[in-house]
């Protein structure tokens, strides 16, 4: 109750001295990068880096990106890196850091530790950016007034993928999906998708095998074996298909181990994702550079998440010059903001659910092949909400 | 600092009025991805030539006597210094990774560039060619412009958001002026008043005060049966007289024509695909664009304000530099 009347003081406090905004003392703006420690997990193919700490240099290159522009400003920001051990309790650690002052939470969490930070009773003072989590429930039926998503949905991605089908005309697909509940999560949003633009799943198929060590000697003709028997469900009456193993079990293997002659997308073969190495359009270039030369590695899709969290709050500081969260919420949400994200158009957020709009990358991990919204799927708000859930399809009404 | 270069170029045609012939130009444009420069006849608008060059040219610029034109090799991180006469690469210059921009003092001695991954901007003495200073800006220096008399250059950081203007004698910032998101041109008025400053994701044009550095106006736009986030302002132009400004709005496929002195939107003139950057003839009553996506320029008549030909040249055009 206290603490409550006290931020209650401290905001009016701020609202009075932000009047004569003009000689404003300068803004401290502690951003929370908050992470568990997990093992990284391995890809199967040995071209694909295990990336030990996804993420929180997204966060880094941002901080050091808006520091730059609050130099000519008076706006100091800092990037706290708070990682919780595996059995750690993530909501001491989000009380904690609000108990410190800190209002700016990038979540870099799996599900139950992002629902963990959202129901907590803190979370109202605060802003927590998603940067990892693609439920679709998050952005569908369980939404939550401070956590904004910059994180790919499932749903955007699957409508992204099936758009560039759809104007290939490569309509007829078979859904060969893994067991995980990601995997079944998924699934769900091709079918989605397959509706929603007039493709079809004609068969579909779950694969039951186990994992196999991704180095064995002579692995190989075993996967040369399995892999036309695990894919015979649509005989060869299908166009693409839809392979969807989000635990890298079993999808590397299926690109020219199906049975038929088809192409495979989903999670291997052509993915759609917010971000990969291939880009380099929309001056890409200098920020593949910058990452690189202080991570040391590719900028991954956790990194360009909570990239964007980072620039999206520094943005919304930048133009508001202020730090309180229902200022800088407002911004967020509302019709004046946008931000740079190296694809071409400004990213904004969606007022329902506060998922970032972004067109969204299909790669085939070699190069860049399209970038989706496709031509000539139109919307009467803008071509991006074309991808995922739109307003009239949600729940959530966030006001 | 182009439109100081223009200035200077008219002042010479006012001075000897009609000697020289109003088309006797030449254009060069930058092919981003055929890595070359196309030259293109002034009179027969067409590619007289192709001239192979550095890896990934985008922008260009002209020395003051018009005798070397310089060329952002984007992907070979230096400044390629072509002889407009004999067609060859006789130098290049240091300009740090990844240049894209250049502008030229209005004395002809100096060039100043972008260095987009270190955030600097490099002032390069074109007499020794050697480094004179690096400027440390926002995130992502991007477009550059200098003031007719010299003293001020702008730079805009598309990360930042802001044009930055600096003291070209001390090279302190003097003023920065926040303005939409991706700023990629900053363009002096011939009087030297007015910056005006592109912003890509915005989609607004910022016309800032030189002096105080406010800005004076916001320029929007609007197109029907267009997505606004296709509306990307990057080059601009501004007529000496202040009579009309020009606007390329990339991914809309045409060029704003503003009245200059209003700030009021006029017209858009359909050009090629992803029209990206303008030139002027020294009579300033030709307007060339660059079209990336349709690799080709379109030459606008720039009194009845309609687009007269497109011009295939290389692959994805992106800069342009004319040569009286």
């Amino acid at each position: 109750m206290l603490k409550r009347l006290l931020a209650t003081a401290g905001l009016i406090l701020a609202a009075l001295a932000g009047v004569p905004a003009a000689a404003a003392p300068a803004l401290e703006l502690p951003i929370v990068f908050l992470t568990r420690a997990e093992e990284p997990p391995l890809p199967l193919s040995f071209v694909d880096p295990v990336v030990e700490d996804p993420g929180v240099w997204g966060a880094r290159l941002a901080i050091k990106d808006n520091q730059t522009t609050g130099g000519f400003l008076g706006h100091n920001y800092e990037l706290v890196e708070v990682t919780v051990p595996a059995g750690g309790d993530v909501a001491a650690a989000f009380a904690e850091q609000v108990a410190a002052g800190s209002r700016l939470f990038i979540a870099d969490l799996p599900r139950d530790d992002l629902l963990a930070l959202a129901q907590h009773p803190d979370a109202a003072q605060t802003l927590i950016f998603n940067s990892r989590v693609g439920d679709d429930d998050l952005r569908r039926t369980t939404c939550f007034p401070q956590v904004f998503h910059t994180a790919l949905s499932r749903a955007m991605r699957a409508d992204a993928l099936v758009q560039f089908l759809v104007w290939k005309k490569w309509t007829e697909l078979f859904l060969l999906a893994g067991s995980t509940e990601g995997d079944r999560a998924f699934a769900e949003a091709i079918r989605r998708a397959a509706t929603k633009f007039g493709a079809e799943i004609v068969a579909e198929d779950s694969y039951a095998y186990s994992p196999i060590a991704r180095r064995t000697d002579s692995g190989h003709i075993q996967v040369q074996s399995q892999m036309p028997l695990a894919t015979q469900a649509a005989d060869d009456d299908y166009d693409v298909m839809i392979a969807i193993d989000e635990g890298e079990i079993f999808g590397e293997y299926l690109p020219f181990n199906s049975y038929a002659p088809r192409p495979v997308a989903g999670t291997h073969g052509l993915v759609p994702m917010s971000w990969h190495r291939v880009q380099e359009q929309w001056g890409s270039t200098q920020i593949q550079r910058r990452f690189t030369e202080v991570a040391g590695r590719w900028m991954e899709e956790r990194d360009y998440a909570a990239w964007l969290g980072v620039r999206a709050l520094g943005e919304a500081v930048t133009r508001t010059n202020s730090a309180e969260v229902a200022t800088l919420r407002a911004y967020l949400r509302g019709p004046d903001f946008a931000l740079g994200g190296f694809k071409g158009v400004g990213l904004t957020f969606r007022p329902w659910n506060q998922q970032m709009r972004q067109p969204v990358l299909l790669v085939n991990k070699r190069i860049l092949v399209s970038v989706s919204p496709q031509p000539g799927f139109l919307h009467q708000r803008t071509p991006l909400d074309s991808l995922g859930f739109d307003e009239p399809e949600t729940d959530c009404a966030l006001q | 600092m182009r439109k100081g270069l223009l200035n200077c170029v008219a002042a010479l045609a006012c001075a000897a009025p009609l000697a020289l012939p109003a088309e006797a130009m030449t254009i060069y444009v930058s092919n981003e991805k055929g890595n070359s420069i196309s030259i293109v006849d002034g009179d027969s608008l067409e590619v007289t030539a192709t001239v192979e060059v550095g890896n990934r040219p985008r922008g260009i610029a002209l020395g003051k006597d018009h005798r070397f034109l310089y060329i952002c090799a984007s992907d070979d991180d230096h400044i390629q210094v072509m002889d407009t006469e004999s067609l060859e690469i006789v130098g290049t210059l240091p300009s740090g990774p990844d240049p894209e921009l250049l502008v030229i003092s209005p004395d002809g001695k100096r060039l100043y560039a972008a260095n987009e991954d270190d955030n600097l901007v490099t002032v390069i003495d074109l007499e020794t060619g050697k480094k004179l200073a690096e400027i440390p800006v926002g995130v992502e220096p991007e477009g550059m412009g200098v003031s007719p008399d010299g003293k001020t250059i702008v730079n805009t950081s598309e990360t930042t958001n802001m044009a930055h203007f600096i003291d070209a004698d001390t090279f302190e910032i003097k003023g920065n002026v926040l303005v939409d998101q991706r700023p990629r041109i900053a363009e002096f008025t011939a009087d030297g008043k007015e910056v005006w400053v592109s912003a890509e994701i915005g989609g607004t044009v910022s016309v800032i005060d030189a002096d105080s550095f406010e800005i004076k106006k916001k320029i929007s736009f609007s197109v029907p049966g267009l997505q606004p986030e296709a509306l990307q302002p990057v080059g601009v132009r501004v007529l000496s007289d202040r009579s009309r400004a020009f606007v390329a709005l990339g991914p809309a496929n045409r060029v704003a024509v503003i009245d200059a002195q209003s700030y009021e939107v006029l017209d858009y003139v359909l050009v090629g695909q992803r029209v990206w950057q303008l030139a002027l003839s020294p009579d300033e009553k030709q307007l060339f664009t660059s079209n990336g996506v349709s690799n080709d320029i379109t030459l606008i008549d720039v009194e009845r304000e309609k687009a007269r030909k497109s011009i295939p040249v290389g692959s994805y055009p992106w800069g342009i530099a004319i040569k009286p």
